[in-house]
């Protein structure tokens, strides 16, 4: 049971490795904080780097879907051990979408996919007051092709954590 | 930076004490635009007679301006000026039949400026239906600022549209859109507005957030939108004069969006996201109780009144997809009026209340078009990667959307279309934009 958890994490880093740090945008939410302004070294455990970067921090859906796969519970299942474990962090969860769809649809849907990520996350025993959904739609893509490679990325859920209480 | 709301005194009165044929606009310069396809009415449109020299620039670019706005309606063609036989040399002189009609001018605009001593413009105009030897309605003229040309040159050509096309006009008229830069994973976007042709622009936001789709009060003199400013969506409004801007005073915290104005200018519908389910609500823009509307687990949003304030249609996807309905001003029941394949969104009721605008998605394509208020007479007008987002013109008979292009240098430009489905042209401007909303006819 340890090793099979181990793997998935590092599967699972390999997986995420490559999502983050793929945007500019970062930190302040304003513009979308995906993953940059990492703080800390990903060596650290209580690290913001080492949340993106070892556990991972987002989940993907399919088209026009809120639904959290095994994949995506396994991985929230870790961001969950994490807050817990790092209880003076908090965290917003971005929903996004990809841009096949009119934008305030897309709103809404990329704040479901946010609220599926913070119903997981409390069920597995974080603290709602903790979490805060905020809902991008379209307006941050981080793959910009007009194909489906691109958009699998897009649709998505990021958890930013950053020290201290929420905005 | 501060706008200045353009200061316009335009005063239209009849030129009573002007001769004038007394067939009022009724004989064969007319046009139906409801009618399918057409062949565009060939007009001319000479330079205005400068009556000073301090007009004689505006002259020459106020005939151009309402050329430009008369030729954009694909409902006329210009005769270039380089086939005229003779122009007019004083306002007042008998106008050449015999001249017009043998270039085939069926149509003919003649006018006159004057700029006074003290800046003031003065535009007069008269319109002919050269087949029928007559002056089509009285001559009118139009005063203001000569900064204001561009305003007069418009409501030259509106008059113009009306007495030929029955129509009201829409050429004086504005836009509200995002201006956006940078690439598509990195949008800088602004609010801006500009005239409904691209003519002067001016920003009313900096890009610091994200900002998305405004829409004008019913005097055009305020606009809702969305904005990040505060790193959430959240509703605010902005005076359009004084460019002063304000989140609405909803519940602290709510992510709100797909915001209108209600016909009486106060009452706002807007969407409001709460647990990962999206309802729609009503409040009133200077502050008020938030009154739901919707209460279903589905998405419901993009909410706009009937022009009427009774009724509103917005998309719900309580089917399974998303489609549109229509349900009273205080919520209640909705009766779904989209029944054809794929989904429906972004529906706005014409400001004449006759049809129902709205964005359609079928296999993989994105569509422009309108429908009766009960649903029926689907008709699809565009047809492109991503067509999204129709804006009404203030007479109901041309729409404005977003068109956005495939792949990863994909960009967004404004584009109208005829709700004939005929005359789709790009909105000049000068950078890329989005979501625009176009104004009531300016006053």
């Amino acid at each position: 049971m340890k090793n099979k958890s181990k793997l998935l994490l590092i599967v699972a880093a390999i997986i995420l490795a490559a999502c983050s740090n793929s945007d500019r945008f970062g930190g302040n939410g304003r513009l979308g904080g995906d993953s940059a302004n990492a703080a800390g070294e990903a060596s650290d455990p209580t690290s913001v780097a080492y949340f993106q970067q070892s556990i991972g921090d987002r989940v993907l859906f399919v088209v026009d879907q809120h639904t959290l796969n095994p994949q995506a519970t396994a991985l929230l299942d870790q961001q969950a051990v994490w807050l817990m474990d790092n209880v003076e962090f908090t965290a917003v969860i971005e929903g996004h979408a990809d841009e096949q769809g009119t934008s305030a649809y897309n709103l809404a849907l990329s704040g479901r996919r946010a609220n599926s990520v913070i119903e997981y996350l409390v069920s597995r025993g974080v603290a709602s007051n903790r979490l805060q959904p905020l809902p991008f739609g379209k307006e941050r893509p981080i793959a910009i092709c007009s194909e489906e490679n691109c958009y699998t990325q897009n649709r998505r859920a990021v958890t930013v954590v950053a020290a201290g209480g929420l905005g | 930076m501060r706008i200045i709301r353009t200061a316009v005194m335009v005063v239209a009165c009849v030129m009573a004490g002007l001769p004038s044929v007394a067939q009022q606009s009724s004989g064969p310069l007319r046009i139906e635009i409801t009618d399918g396809v057409i062949e565009p009415l060939p007009i001319a449109v000479p330079d205005f007679i400068a009556e000073n020299s301090a007009a004689s620039q505006l002259a020459v670019d106020i005939a151009r301006v309402i050329a430009a706005d008369l030729i954009g309606t694909g409902l006329f063609r210009e005769i270039p000026q380089g086939a005229y036989i003779s122009t007019p040399t004083s306002f007042s002189s008998p106008v050449q039949y015999s001249d017009w009609k043998a270039i085939n001018a069926q149509g003919l605009v003649t006018g006159a400026v004057n700029v006074a001593s003290d800046g003031k413009l003065n535009v007069k105009f008269r319109v002919f239906d050269v087949f029928s030897d007559a002056q089509l309605g009285d001559g009118l003229q139009f005063g203001g600022s000569s900064n204001s040309w561009r305003r007069m040159a418009h409501k030259v050509a509106d008059a113009v549209y009306s007495r030929i096309t029955g129509e009201g006009g829409y050429f004086d008229s504005r836009i509200v859109f995002v201006s956006e830069t940078g690439p598509k994973n990195q949008r800088a976007k602004r609010l801006a507005v500009m005239d409904y042709d691209g003519a002067n622009v001016q920003f009313l936001t900096d890009a610091s957030a994200i900002v998305l789709a405004p829409r004008f009060s019913p005097t055009g003199d305020r606009v809702l939108y969305t904005s990040y400013e505060s790193g959430f969506p959240r509703v605010n409004v902005l005076d359009v004069g004084t460019i002063e801007r304000r989140a609405l005073d909803v519940q602290a915290e709510a992510l709100t969006f797909a915001p209108r104005f209600g016909p009486d200018g106060s009452t706002v519908v807007l969407s409001l996201s709460q647990g990962g389910n999206t309802d729609i609500f009503k409040t009133s823009v200077d502050g008020g109780t938030l009154v739901r509307l919707t209460s279903n687990p589905s998405i419901e949003t993009a909410p706009g009144f009937s022009p009427d304030g009774r009724r509103i249609v917005f998309e719900s996807d309580r089917s399974g997809t998303q489609q549109l309905y229509v349900m009273g001003a205080n919520g209640g029941e909705a009766t779904r009026i989209s029944f054809g394949k794929g989904r429906y969104g972004t529906p706005v009721w014409s400001p004449r209340g006759d049809l129902i605008a709205f964005t359609k998605q079928a296999n993989g394509r994105f569509h422009i078009g309108v429908m009766r208020i009960d649903g029926s007479e689907e008709r699809l007008l565009t047809a492109s990667f991503l067509d999204e987002g129709p804006t009404w013109a203030p007479n109901g008979r041309v729409i404005m959307f977003t068109r956005e292009s495939r792949g990863e240098a994909g960009a967004r430009a404004l584009y109208s279309v005829d709700i004939t489905g005929r005359n789709l042209r790009r909105v000049p401007t000068d950078l890329s934009g989005s979501d625009p909303a176009w104004s009531p006819l300016l006053k």
